[in-house]
């Protein structure tokens, strides 16, 4: 395959003294060997990386001239229509980087987008790991790892937009403290201690500053590190697939393939970055002016990222408690804490609760597909539009405007929608996962719609059914039917509750087990017997179908098949295809 | 696709070609349409000669040299351009100034800096672009496509390594010890217990207790009002026309943030009738009775009682005053009580009077704390 070549002996000689003193040549060798599996929904976390790498690359740039100081100048520069406007240091520092620094502008730009793809980037990377099941054992702290990585990622971005001290990010900080001092017996001391006493202070840029350059970014760094060390150490999930199994891992090697690819990704995503700057202007901080306490402009939003709790906070009815000489700000502290804590909360929490409710311990490197866990898909898109109801909430004014409609409508739209959303999401998408499970099932047994019309020799017309290929087939029969635990309440014949439904906790346990459980069961030992489990349809339960490990190794016997025929199919199921051979 | 062909041989001649909504052959994303399959038995597209064991484990199809000399001709031409796009970028860095050395040329610095952003921001996205294009056909056309499989090891340790690293854990235990020796592990912990507390102790100077600070402003009897912006004071007259609002600003703290803060307040000039005051309850004081208007004219704090924006938006019609921040609304022609939104106190109204001169000034400060609730409130 390759041509043999001599590797020049500057690289042999470099190689061979770093051998000397690190040992490293087995090492690397296996990593340079190691595999990755191949799937686009894996380059999601990857435009995460590298949106970070330019983060990093472009803030370094920035910070050499920006000035974290909330000393007031008077402005006298190249931006005229400030000109005599009294700022601090650093919106002013700011404003020369953006009209005074060569290519200033646009790291100011690339740095601010950099952010924003970060973030969503993050966003639906989350969404795929969550929604294929590719946190479950032996993944749970990469997830948890994830979820700090987002809350420290808003952060972040919150102290990040809020450095140039102009108007609009003033305002989201004045938010952020109001925030903070809801805060039930420390808020107003964290609010205090934070800011160096009442808002806005002198304090709170330079603070933010070194936090935003380099306390968060060293965190982040720390654990992204991590991140990817552990994902290359427990190797890649993948996802099914003809000859993939829970014991190999298919794909191409780091080096050169994978070097190569992901360099390529670099390359495209940081362009993408450079055009978004050139072309699409981001945080125009000369027209917003420097922060006042006293003004400001209809339409302010904050970055993407944060309107969750801006939409949170818009939705909120007036709720307050005054008592005892204290005042419980309910209509600040619920939206503040709330969303975000169900959130990061919920997704902390997810695959602990899910192994608690499936009784599942088993090691999982095949993904899932979201079809086969209607429960996790259901509270997933749930979670999904309980977020976009917040979130799109947060733009609420915005909406009012462009679509006219009354903005107290859409705010009441939006307090019914918040909860009645994903309740109907996750029941409306359980049933559409077990429709699909149900027409997957349909497809192994019967075959595919070919498209192809037959007329028989009585006059009937017929469709003619295929039976699927062996690609095909190994990804509708990767799927694992959960155990199922005895029924809440169900007692043995001597009158003894199940050791796992005992109790108050053990009945909810049931029942989550029996809500997870809830599947459209596919016979999958061997071909061509499909049709014996005919009467499987409606989503029947069978106990005891298996432990969760049922596929493993199973794809593996059927690599070595050959090319599917029809007389894989079972007689009688497709009759067309039967008077076609 | 030789795929099809090959499963639609049997069909004979009538054998569409793919029908929407039917599975594609056999996917694969990157690389060639050749299915790894091993060696027998797999089809193999016309675009790559056939696959080729290493070992039995990896699956290698390689690219006709006639093909790939084609395409290193374009990957050349790709890092070439790119190449070129990044002359231009240093070409427009040394060209395109910005900010003072730009003057002369008669336009503005905003000119100068989108223009050298524009023509940074595209050449260097070119040159990325053309990089990225050319490693991305590289590894796609060039390198043979590879298909590994490779074993996954367990991740739990065998037991006899789970046994000896315990062995050797509770030998070191053992030897160190710490748990025979129960007087020097208590005395170690306690004498660590301090020092957990020095984290927090040590953030304590970051800022002065809050204190009351919260509950009054720089408001004071007699202090003028000044209108934000010309800092001009104004009389009564001066502020004649009815349906409008201004934001005001404490004579002596015009440019003090951290005072306005709290201090900013809104003016605004109602007809007569309109200002609801026999009745007006502002929160929950009795204020109509007080005489804390001037003329018609109501000062009320310009500080969201939600989380603190400044209360910006006023309506002349309805008389409402919206916080653009989360739409809290307040009834300005009745003690600016809330009426929707999440704010669950009404903006907190300044006494007003005139002094000797005539002009607008504070009666006393605010008689509540302004802006957001907060804990010790009450």
């Amino acid at each position: 395959m390759s041509d043999n070549f001599d590797v020049p002996a500057p690289l042999e000689g470099v190689g061979g003294w770093l051998d000397d003193r690190f040992h490293g040549a087995r090492g690397f060798r296996v990593l340079m060997r190691k595999v990755f599996p191949d799937h686009w929904s894996f380059l999601l976390g990857e435009i995460a990386l590298w949106s970070f790498v330019i983060l990093l690359l472009t803030g370094t740039f920035l910070s050499l001239f920006f000035v974290p100081s909330m000393n007031d100048v008077v402005y006298n520069g190249s931006y005229v229509k400030l000109d005599g406007i009294r700022m601090s240091e650093a919106y002013q520092s700011t404003l020369n980087i953006s009209f005074d620094v060569r290519g200033g502008l646009l790291m100011r730009q690339i740095h601010h987008w950099a952010a924003d793809l970060f973030m969503a980037a993050l966003i639906i990377h989350m969404l795929r790991v969550f929604f294929t099941g590719a946190y479950r054992k032996p993944r749970e702290i990469n997830w948890l790892i994830g979820v700090g990585l987002f809350t420290l990622g808003l952060l972040e971005g919150l102290f990040g937009y809020s450095l140039p001290d102009d108007q609009l990010s003033g305002a989201g900080l004045r938010i952020f403290e109001g925030v903070l001092q809801g805060i039930p017996i420390v808020g107003t001391y964290l609010a205090f201690f934070l800011f160096g006493g009442g808002f806005p202070g002198n304090d709170i840029v330079p603070r933010m500053y070194i936090l935003h350059v380099l306390l968060i970014p060293g965190l982040l760094l720390g654990l992204i590190t991590a991140h990817l060390f552990i994902m290359f150490h427990q190797k890649h999930t993948q996802m099914p697939g003809k000859g993939n199994t829970e014991k190999n891992v298919v794909g191409q090697p780091f080096f050169p393939y994978f070097l190569a690819k992901g360099g390529a990704w670099f390359f495209f995503i940081f362009a993408a970055l450079v055009l978004l700057a050139t072309f699409a202007e981001i945080n125009p901080i000369w027209l917003y002016g420097p922060y006042t306490p006293v003004a400001i402009s209809s339409s302010s939003q904050p970055d993407f990222y944060m309107g969750i709790l801006e939409g949170s906070l818009r939705m909120m009815p007036a709720w307050e408690i005054n008592g005892f000489g204290h005042t419980l700000s309910l209509s600040v502290l619920i939206p503040g804490l709330g969303p975000l804590g169900l959130i990061f909360g919920g997704a902390a929490i997810w695959p602990f609760f899910e192994q608690w409710a499936t009784g599942d311990r088993s090691f999982h490197n095949i993904n899932d597909r979201p079809r086969n866990a209607p429960m996790r898909t259901g509270i997933g898109v749930a979670a999904v539009v309980f977020y976009g109801v917040c979130w799109a909430e947060g733009a609420n004014d915005v909406i009012a405007y462009n679509l006219h409609i009354p903005l107290y409508t859409i705010t009441w739209i939006a307090r019914v929608l918040v909860f009645v959303g994903p309740a109907a999401a996750f029941f409306i998408t359980k049933r559409i996962c077990l429709a699909l499970q149900r027409q997957d099932k349909e497809t192994l047994l019967h075959g595919y719609e070919s498209g192809i019309i037959r007329q028989m020799p009585n006059g009937e017309f017929i469709e003619v059914h295929r039976p699927v290929n062996e690609e095909a087939r190994a990804v509708l029969e990767a799927k694992t039917v959960p155990a199922l635990m005895p029924a809440p309440g169900s007692e043995d014949e001597n009158g003894v509750p199940a050791p796992s439904s005992r109790g108050a906790l053990g009945k909810v346990r049931a029942r989550a087990n029996r809500a997870f459980a809830e599947t459209i069961v596919v016979e999958t030992n061997g071909h061509g017997n499909g049709h014996e489990v005919g009467n499987g349809h409606g989503s029947a339960v069978e106990a005891g179908h298996g432990g969760s490990a049922v596929e493993a190794g199973h794809g593996g016997d059927q690599a070595s098949v050959g090319s599917p025929t029809a007389g894989q199919l079972p007689a009688g199921e497709s009759p067309g295809d039967s008077s076609g051979s | 696709m030789s795929d099809m062909d090959e499963t639609e041989g049997s069909e004979g001649p009538v054998a569409p070609r793919r029908v929407i909504g039917t599975p594609p052959p056999t996917p694969r994303l990157l690389g060639s349409t050749a299915v790894a399959e091993g060696g027998d038995g797999g089809e193999v597209s016309d675009e790559t000669s056939r696959g080729e064991h290493i070992g039995d484990e990896t699956t290698v199809y390689t690219v006709p040299e006639q093909r790939a000399k084609r395409v290193e001709k374009i990957i050349a031409g790709c890092f070439t351009f790119a190449f070129i796009a990044g002359c231009g970028f240093i070409a427009a860095y040394v060209g395109l100034e910005v900010g003072p050395n730009r003057l002369g040329r008669g336009d503005s610095a905003v000119d100068a800096a989108l223009r050298s952003n524009l023509a940074l921001g595209l050449s260097l996205a070119i040159t990325l672009l053309a990089l990225g294009l050319g490693a991305l056909l590289w590894v796609r056309y060039l390198m043979p496509d590879v298909e590994v499989v490779e074993e996954r090891h367990e991740l739990r340790s065998e037991p006899k390594d789970r046994q000896a690293f315990e062995e050797y854990f509770k030998e070191g235990a053992s030897n160190s010890q710490f748990v025979k020796r129960p007087l020097v592990r208590r005395t170690l912990m306690l004498g660590t217990l301090p020092l957990l507390a020095a984290p927090v102790l040590l953030l304590r100077d970051l800022g002065p207790l809050p204190g009351t600070s919260l509950r009054h402003t720089v408001w004071s009897p007699g202090r003028r009002l000044l209108v934000d912006g010309t800092n001009q004071p104004l009389t009564p007259a001066d502020f004649s026309v009815p349906g409008t609002q201004i934001a005001i600003v404490p004579e002596g703290y015009e440019d003090d943030a951290d005072a306005l803060t709290k201090a900013a307040v809104t003016l605004i000039k109602f007809r007569p009738g309109e200002l609801d005051v026999p009745t007006t309850m502002n929160g929950s004081t009795l204020v109509g009775t007080m005489n804390w208007t001037v003329d018609n004219i109501v000062a009320y704090s310009r500080i969201c009682t939600h989380v603190g924006c400044p209360v910006g938006l006023y309506e002349q019609t309805t008389h409402h005053l919206l916080c653009p921040c989360h739409q809290s609304t307040f009834d300005a022609a009745h003690g600016a009580n809330v009426i929707f939104g999440p704010a669950a106190r009404a903006l907190p109204q300044l006494p007003l009077t005139t002094d000797a001169q005539g002009y607008l000034v504070a009666k006393s400060d605010f008689t509540q704390p302004v802006g957001p609730s907060f804990w010790e409130r009450g």
